[in-house]
């Protein structure tokens, strides 16, 4: 019963990382339809920004947090303009590779300017664990989950209380139709990305805090794992992105605690092509029939 | 069915040009072990791309796991050469890899290629991955470590020849009735159907087909490179390979092979710039899809039928 505990507080504090993230891949694919696989080098720059304010600015975490949010929103912004703007007319697959291509730069650009090694990143905050009917509780946990928590309502509430997240709405579902009624499709899609790229950025943050060490690399596998997670709730609906995260985290903690830590991944891809067979769409996704 | 003949016998003849042409370089010196390198590289991944191409650009199936069936057919050679180290040995195990790759295809595709677009892309892209893992856990395949020591026995003329016969067959494939089939899956499914073309078995036998020649490129590259471990087939490799269809353009056989060629002098080159070879290279990599937004060659396809039929046509008049 301890050990399920303790596995289900591990399980929740990674998956609302992945939840985090994947919420940008849900957004970004609900209104565009590209896989934007730069999305988890943006996580990975929050992470070094986070890194460079504390170390060199001395900031406290929450203003390390946001302004990476910030940092990573306008990123994403600029990204979206310089690469993913000229294409968006043509076909999907080209798209695709300029993602891939943005986020080899990104990679590589860190590398390139600062260095492949791995960081250890500032402890802003003093770890202390708190011992509960036997499960260890460490701050930095209920803080991860607790952000995340707060993020993704204040995220459901732009995109259900506000008139941008009724335009982002609005284009997810018809951007021709979108346009019509004066919705600036430019303005949407930015604003999307500024979205997602914060999550992201916030994510990057989160973890340097709980794994203690950041390198140029570290976004390639969260962000697959992350777009899994998004596909499995069902992609383009935002609930569905937050509990893909969730059942993303629990499953590598679960799989890790019965001895099969090889297997993680694979366990992870398996039960992605599962979910995919049974529900083609995701769990929250709709199953739009193909008319003739 | 004579003009098919016909076009088939040029291409021959394109082929035994070439090797000869490589050949002579090699005798005159031209051509040292880096080139010879280089232009293995390019043939192996030839051999990848156009597989993919059929599956992707011919059939319109997104797949984004190319590199596990190259695994596949890696891992089969480097485990029975090792034992039987002769060039027979190598085209046995070349066999086993193709037979395996096909009924690993068979187990993906059967269920995953009901799925649409995105979805069976990220759902291949998980099989892949299954099967790197198995193999970066299981005994035979020696785990994480690889196997090194594979005897060499693919040369550069094995890797030519073998380039040679899957690009005749794939592309004999793609103008027969099945190719006729696949494309029209491509255009239009529910259409397709309607025609009475059966969609879900002929989009198998393109998955399948494109999985066994990545077995033969998986065979081939780990009898020339010698040394073989999982992570070099991870998702980045089957990116790696997607990139070369899409950069020729995707449905184009002759933009294969421009773009093998191109990335694989581009890498060649770039060797001499240490770090800053990954950021030119995805710099590259961006402009070509923001100004050739379909690739190198668009669907543009070198085709010596269509000559002769302009030849024939222009003499009529």
């Amino acid at each position: 019963m301890q050990t399920i505990g303790q596995q289900l507080i591990n399980g929740l504090s990674l998956g609302s990382i992945y939840a985090l993230l994947a919420l940008g891949y849900t957004m970004v694919y609900g209104i565009i339809k590209l896989i934007n696989f730069a999305h988890g080098d943006i996580y990975m720059l929050g992470a070094f920004w986070g890194y460079y304010v504390i170390n060199v600015l001395h900031v406290n975490f929450i203003v390390a947090l946001l302004s990476a949010m910030v940092f990573c929103a306008l990123v994403g912004v600029v990204i979206e303009a310089v690469a993913y703007r000229p294409l968006r007319h043509s076909p999907r697959i080209t798209a695709l590779i300029t993602a891939i291509g943005v986020s080899f730069l990104l990679e590589n650009g860190m590398s390139y300017l600062f260095t492949a090694n791995t960081r250890n990143f500032p402890q802003v905050i003093k770890t202390t664990t708190w011992h509960f009917a036997g499960m260890h509780i460490s701050n930095i946990q209920v803080l991860i989950l607790g952000t995340a928590c707060l993020l993704m309502l204040i995220l459901e509430l732009i995109i259900k209380r506000t008139k941008m997240g009724k335009a982002m709405r609005a284009v997810s579902v018809d951007p021709t139709a979108a346009q019509l009624v004066g919705i600036n499709l430019n303005h949407t899609i930015s604003f999307t990305f500024a979205l997602g790229s914060a999550m992201a950025g916030a994510a990057g943050v989160l973890i340097g805090l709980y794994y203690n060490s950041i390198d140029p690399l570290m976004g390639m596998t969260p962000g697959i794992k992350a777009f899994v997670a998004a596909v499995i709730g069902g992609i383009g609906s935002v609930p569905g992105a937050s509990l893909g995260g969730f059942i993303i985290g629990l499953l590598e903690t679960g799989v890790q605690a019965i001895g099969l830590s090889a297997y993680k991944d694979a366990v992870v891809y398996v039960v992605l092509i599962v979910i995919l067979l049974v529900l083609p769409a995701g769990i929250f996704g709709k199953n739009v029939k193909e008319k003739v | 069915m004579k003009a098919t003949l016909k076009a088939n016998a040029v291409w021959l003849g394109v082929m035994i040009l070439g090797f000869v042409a490589i050949d002579t370089a090699e005798l005159v010196g031209v051509v040292n072990p880096f080139i010879e390198n280089m232009l293995v590289t390019i043939g192996i991944n030839v051999i990848l791309a156009t597989g993919l191409n059929l599956i992707i650009g011919f059939s319109g199936q997104f797949s984004l796991g190319h590199a596990g069936f190259m695994a596949v057919g890696a891992y089969a050679t480097g485990i029975i050469t090792q034992s039987i180290a002769t060039p027979l040995g190598f085209y046995l195990s070349m066999m086993v890899g193709i037979v395996v790759a096909i009924i690993a295809a068979l187990i993906v595709g059967m269920p995953t290629l009901r799925l649409r677009g995105d979805y069976l892309a990220i759902a291949t892209m998980g099989a892949a991955e299954i099967i790197r893992i198995l193999i970066n856990n299981l005994k035979i395949t020696n785990g994480a470590a690889g196997l090194f020591n594979i005897p060499a026995l693919a040369s550069w003329t094995t890797v030519y020849t073998l380039m040679c016969v899957t690009t005749i067959v794939t592309v004999n494939f793609i103008h027969s009735r099945g190719g006729r089939a696949v494309m029209a899956i491509r255009e239009d499914e529910i259409a397709a159907e309607a025609m009475g073309i059966n969609t879900t078995r002929w989009k198998l036998a393109a998955f399948v087909f494109g999985a066994a020649t990545a077995a033969i490129g998986g065979s081939l590259h780990a009898a020339y490179i010698q040394t073989i471990a999982p992570n070099d087939f991870n998702i980045m490799a089957s990116i790696a390979i997607l990139i070369i269809v899409v950069l020729g353009g995707v449905g184009s056989i002759t933009g294969t092979f421009v773009a093998a060629i191109v990335l694989g002098v581009l890498d060649t080159i770039l060797q001499n710039f240490g770090t800053l070879r990954m950021i030119i290279y995805s710099l590259a990599l961006i402009l070509i899809m923001i100004f050739k937004p379909t690739g190198l060659l668009g669907n543009w396809e070198l085709s010596f039928k269509r000559l002769n039929h302009h030849k024939e046509a222009s003499a009529h008049e």
